[in-house]
C-alpha cells in the first residue's frame, strides 16, 4: 500500500488502526475459546451448587455438593488415583529422553525405528487399552500366563484393586514415553554441534556433557514434556473407561472418570455432583497450569 | 363456459382427493433394538402394522443398545418421536416424575389388558396409572452344565444347602462351582435379587430396592450369610472377566452353574452346547415356605409427552399388544410374550420359563437395575461385586450402600 499525503498527516489513526488490528484476528479464536471453554468453566461451577438430573428443574443445595464429596470414600479414592497417576506419569519424562538420546544417531534405517517407537502414539488410546487389557487378560494373557510361569501364582491385574491403577498407568505410560521421546528427538536437533565440540574439547562426555551441555540446551522440550504429561495425567479418562471402567468396585477410578460416572453415565445423572467434582479437578489442575504460565511469563521478560 | 365449468370442478376434486390422498399420518418410533433378532421382530410388528392401517407410516430411527440410555434424555426433551422404547420399573420412572412420558391408562383400559397382560401390569403402574405397554420379557435362573454335573457325580439340587453342598464336590472335582462376570458389574445383581428374593421373599425385595428399608437390616445381612457360603467356589477372576467369558467357561466345562438371563442361552449353544448338555433350574428354595418369586426384566414401548401423533401411537401399542402380535414378535425374539393369550416357541428353555413365570406366586421382580434408582444400583452392585472379592468387608460395604440409600430417601 502506498501512503497518501492524506494518511501521514494523521498518525493518530493509524496507530489505533495498528492496535486494533491484532484484536480483530484474534477475534474468532477468542469468541471460541469464550464460547466453548471460559462459559463452559463458569457453568459448571454455577451448576455445581444445584441438585440437577438433567431433566427435572434445577434444585439450589448451596454447598451441598461439596459436602457430600468431602465424606465420599470414593472421592478420596479417585483423588488418590489422580495422585499416583501424576506421580508415576513423570516417568514418561526421563524414559522418553532415554530413547530420544538413543535415537539421536546416525544409523542406516534410523527412521524406521524412530517410527516403530512413535507408533504407540499414533494408535488411539482406546486400542492401546485393549491391547494391554489382553495382555493382562486371565486365563489366555501374555502377561498372565508369564506370571503364572514364573511365580506359580494367577494375578489378574485388573481384577485386584490394588495392582489395577499401576497397570493401567503402565498402559498410559507406554503412548506418553513415545510422546516425549518425540518432543526431545526434535529438541536434539537443535543442540548446536559447536557447544558439543567444544565441550568435547574441553574433555567433557558422558553425564556431565549430558547434564551439563546437552540438557540445558534442551530445556525447552523438557518443559512442553512435562506440561503435556501433567495435563495427560490429570485428565486421564479413555484407558480407565476402555480398561475396568472404574473397577473393581471402583478401586481404578481417577476424578475425571469419577465425574463422568456421576454425571453422564447410565447410572449416574446426578449434574450438581458430577459438576463439584469437575470443578475440584479444574482446581488441581490449576495449580499446575497457572504455575506453567507463570514460568512461561517469567521466561518471556527475561529474553525481553 | 361449460367446459371451463366442469374442468373447474374436475380441478377443484382432484385438489382434494390429491391432499386427502397425500394425507398418509406419519408414526415415528425410536428404539434401541438395533441387534439383529429385536431388529427383525420390530420390522415384521411394523410391517403388519402398516398393512392393517394403510394410512399410517412408520419412520423408525434406530439406535444402538448403549448410545439409547443416553440419547433418549436428549430427544424426549428436544425432538420427541412418538414412541420410544424403554424398560419398566424403576427404570421409567425418573422419566414418569419428570412428565417426559404419557399416561396410557386408557390403552389398557380399552383392550383389556389389564387381564391380558396381568403378569407384567405392577411393574408398568406408577402413582395407579398406566405409562407404557409391554412387549417382551425372559426368565432368569441357573443353568448348568449337565456333562459337568455327570462327571463330578452329582444330583441337581432341589433347596439351597443341596446347592452349597454340592459345591464341594464340584471343588473336589476341579471345577468352578458357580461362575460369573463381573466386569460390567450387573451380573453380581442376577445372584444377589435371586438370594433375596429366596430368603425374604419378594415384598421385602421390592422394599429394599425401593430405598424403604435400611441396607443395614439384619435381614439383608442374611442374605449376605447365605451368598458367603458359596463365594469360595466362585470363579476367582469375575471382576476381571465379562458375562460371555464366564459363559465360555461353562461351556468348557470349567464351571457347574450359572446365575444368568435366558439370552444366554444363544451364547452357551453358539459355544457347542446343545439341549442335552446345558440345564435350567429355578433357583433352588432357600427359607422354606416362601412364596415363589423369579426376575423376568421387561421391554416396553412407551408415548414421549411431546408425540405429535398421539391416536396412532396409541393404537399401534394396542396393536403390539395382541396375543397373535406378541406371539410373533418373541418367536423371533426367542423370549417370553408378556400376554397370557399367546404361545411360547418349541424350545425347551423358553417352555421352562414360561412354565416358571406363569407359576410364580410370589411376584415378578425386573432386575436390581431396574427395580432400585439407577444411583443406588451403581453403588449397590459394585458391593456386590467387592463382596464377592472381600467378603470379611460386608459390614463396610452395607454402610456405604445405607449412606447412599439415606442420600437418595431424602
Amino acid at each position: 500500500m502506498t501512503l497518501s499525503p492524506n494518511s501521514i498527516t494523521a498518525p493518530r489513526k493509524r496507530r489505533s488502526r495498528q492496535a486494533l488490528a491484532p484484536w480483530l484476528f484474534l477475534a474468532p479464536g477468542l469468541a471460541m475459546f469464550l464460547v466453548y471453554v471460559i462459559v463452559p468453566v463458569f457453568q459448571s461451577m454455577w451448576v455445581s451448587f444445584f441438585d440437577w438430573d438433567g431433566l427435572s428443574p434445577k434444585t439450589w443445595v448451596g454447598i451441598a455438593n461439596y459436602i457430600e464429596l468431602i465424606d465420599d470414600e470414593a472421592f478420596y479414592t479417585s483423588l488418590k488415583n489422580n495422585v499416583i497417576w501424576l506421580a508415576l506419569y513423570m516417568l514418561a519424562v526421563p524414559a522418553g529422553l532415554m530413547i530420544a538420546l538413543f535415537l539421536n544417531q546416525t544409523v542406516r534405517g534410523i527412521r524406521i525405528y524412530k517410527s516403530l517407537f512413535f507408533f504407540p502414539f499414533v494408535i488411539s488410546q482406546v486400542v492401546v487399552g485393549l491391547i494391554f487389557s489382553w495382555f493382562y487378560a486371565p486365563d489366555f494373557g501374555l502377561l498372565y500366563k508369564l506370571i503364572e510361569w514364573l511365580t506359580g501364582s494367577q494375578v489378574a491385574i485388573l481384577a485386584d484393586e490394588h495392582l489395577v491403577t499401576y497397570g493401567i498407568i503402565a498402559a498410559g505410560l507406554w503412548p506418553q514415553i513415545a510422546y516425549c521421546m518425540i518432543l526431545y528427538l526434535t529438541g536434539l536437533n537443535a543442540v548446536a554441534p559447536d557447544q558439543i565440540e567444544a565441550a568435547r574439547l574441553d574433555g567433557a562426555k558422558g553425564w556431565k556433557m549430558l547434564w551439563y551441555v546437552v540438557l540445558p540446551q534442551l530445556r525447552p522440550a523438557t518443559f512442553i514434556a512435562l506440561v503435556v504429561t501433567v495435563i495427560g495425567a490429570l485428565r486421564s479418562f479413555d484407558l480407565v473407561s476402555i480398561m475396568t471402567s472404574g473397577g473393581p468396585y471402583g478401586s481404578s477410578r481417577v476424578l475425571s472418570y469419577y465425574m463422568y460416572e456421576q454425571a453422564l453415565s447410565e447410572y449416574g445423572y446426578r449434574m450438581g455432583y458430577g459438576a463439584a467434582i469437575a470443578v475440584v479437578l479444574f482446581a488441581i489442575m490449576m495449580i499446575f497450569i497457572s504455575g506453567f504460565i507463570w514460568k512461561m511469563w517469567r521466561d518471556e521478560q527475561g529474553a525481553r | 363456459m361449460k367446459f371451463t365449468k366442469t374442468a373447474l370442478v374436475g380441478a377443484l376434486m382432484l385438489s382434494v382427493a390429491v391432499p386427502a390422498f397425500a394425507q398418509q399420518r406419519s408414526l415415528v418410533i425410536n428404539t434401541d433394538t438395533s441387534d439383529p433378532a429385536p431388529k427383525a421382530a420390530f420390522d415384521a410388528l411394523i410391517a403388519d402394522f402398516e398393512a392393517a392401517n394403510p394410512d399410517v407410516k412408520v419412520t423408525v430411527n434406530l439406535f444402538d443398545h448403549e448410545g439409547y440410555k443416553t440419547a433418549i434424555r436428549n430427544f424426549l426433551t428436544a425432538d420427541s418421536p412418538d414412541l420410544a422404547n424403554w424398560y419398566a420399573g424403576n427404570r421409567m420412572a425418573p422419566f414418569v416424575k419428570a412428565g417426559q412420558f404419557m399416561d396410557v391408562s386408557d390403552v389398557w383400559a380399552e383392550n383389556g389388558l389389564n387381564e391380558s397382560l396381568a403378569s407384567a401390569a405392577s411393574s408398568m403402574t406408577i402413582d395407579g396409572k398406566q405409562w407404557g405397554v409391554p412387549y417382551t420379557y425372559y426368565q432368569w435362573g441357573i443353568y448348568f452344565n449337565k456333562d459337568v454335573y455327570k462327571a463330578a457325580g452329582v444330583e441337581v439340587p432341589k433347596t439351597w444347602d443341596e446347592f452349597v453342598a454340592n459345591c464341594a464336590k464340584f471343588q473336589a472335582a476341579g471345577v468352578d462351582c458357580l461362575t460369573t462376570g463381573s466386569k460390567a458389574l450387573w451380573p453380581t445383581a442376577g445372584i444377589f435379587d435371586y438370594l433375596d428374593l429366596r430368603t425374604n421373599g419378594y415384598d421385602f425385595h421390592m422394599q429394599l430396592t425401593s430405598g424403604d428399608i435400611p441396607w443395614t437390616d439384619d435381614r439383608v445381612k442374611a442374605v449376605f450369610a447365605e451368598w458367603a457360603k458359596v463365594v469360595p467356589y466362585t470363579t476367582a477372576n469375575h471382576a476381571a472377566i465379562d458375562w460371555q467369558d464366564a459363559a465360555a467357561l461353562l461351556v468348557q466345562g470349567k464351571a457347574a452353574n450359572y446365575v444368568m438371563g435366558n439370552f444366554a442361552v444363544a451364547t452357551f449353544k453358539d459355544g457347542g452346547m446343545t439341549n442335552d448338555s446345558l440345564g435350567f433350574m429355578p433357583f433352588p428354595e432357600i427359607t422354606p415356605g416362601l412364596a415363589r418369586a423369579e426376575e423376568a426384566p421387561t421391554d416396553t414401548i412407551h408415548i414421549p409427552a411431546g408425540a405429535k401423533n398421539v391416536a396412532d401411537a396409541k393404537k399401534f401399542l394396542a396393536f403390539m399388544a395382541s396375543a397373535e402380535q406378541q406371539t410373533k414378535m418373541n418367536e423371533t425374539l426367542g423370549q417370553l410374550p408378556i400376554n397370557k393369550d399367546s404361545t411360547v416357541g418349541d424350545d425347551p428353555f423358553l417352555k421352562a420359563g414360561f412354565e416358571l413365570l406363569s407359576t410364580a406366586d410370589g411376584g415378578i421382580a425386573q432386575f436390581f437395575d431396574r427395580d432400585a434408582s439407577a444411583e443406588m444400583a451403581k453403588v449397590g452392585m459394585e458391593g456386590f461385586q467387592e463382596f464377592m472379592v472381600k467378603p470379611d468387608r460386608i459390614d463396610a460395604i452395607l454402610d456405604r450402600l445405607e449412606k447412599t440409600r439415606a442420600r437418595l430417601a431424602k
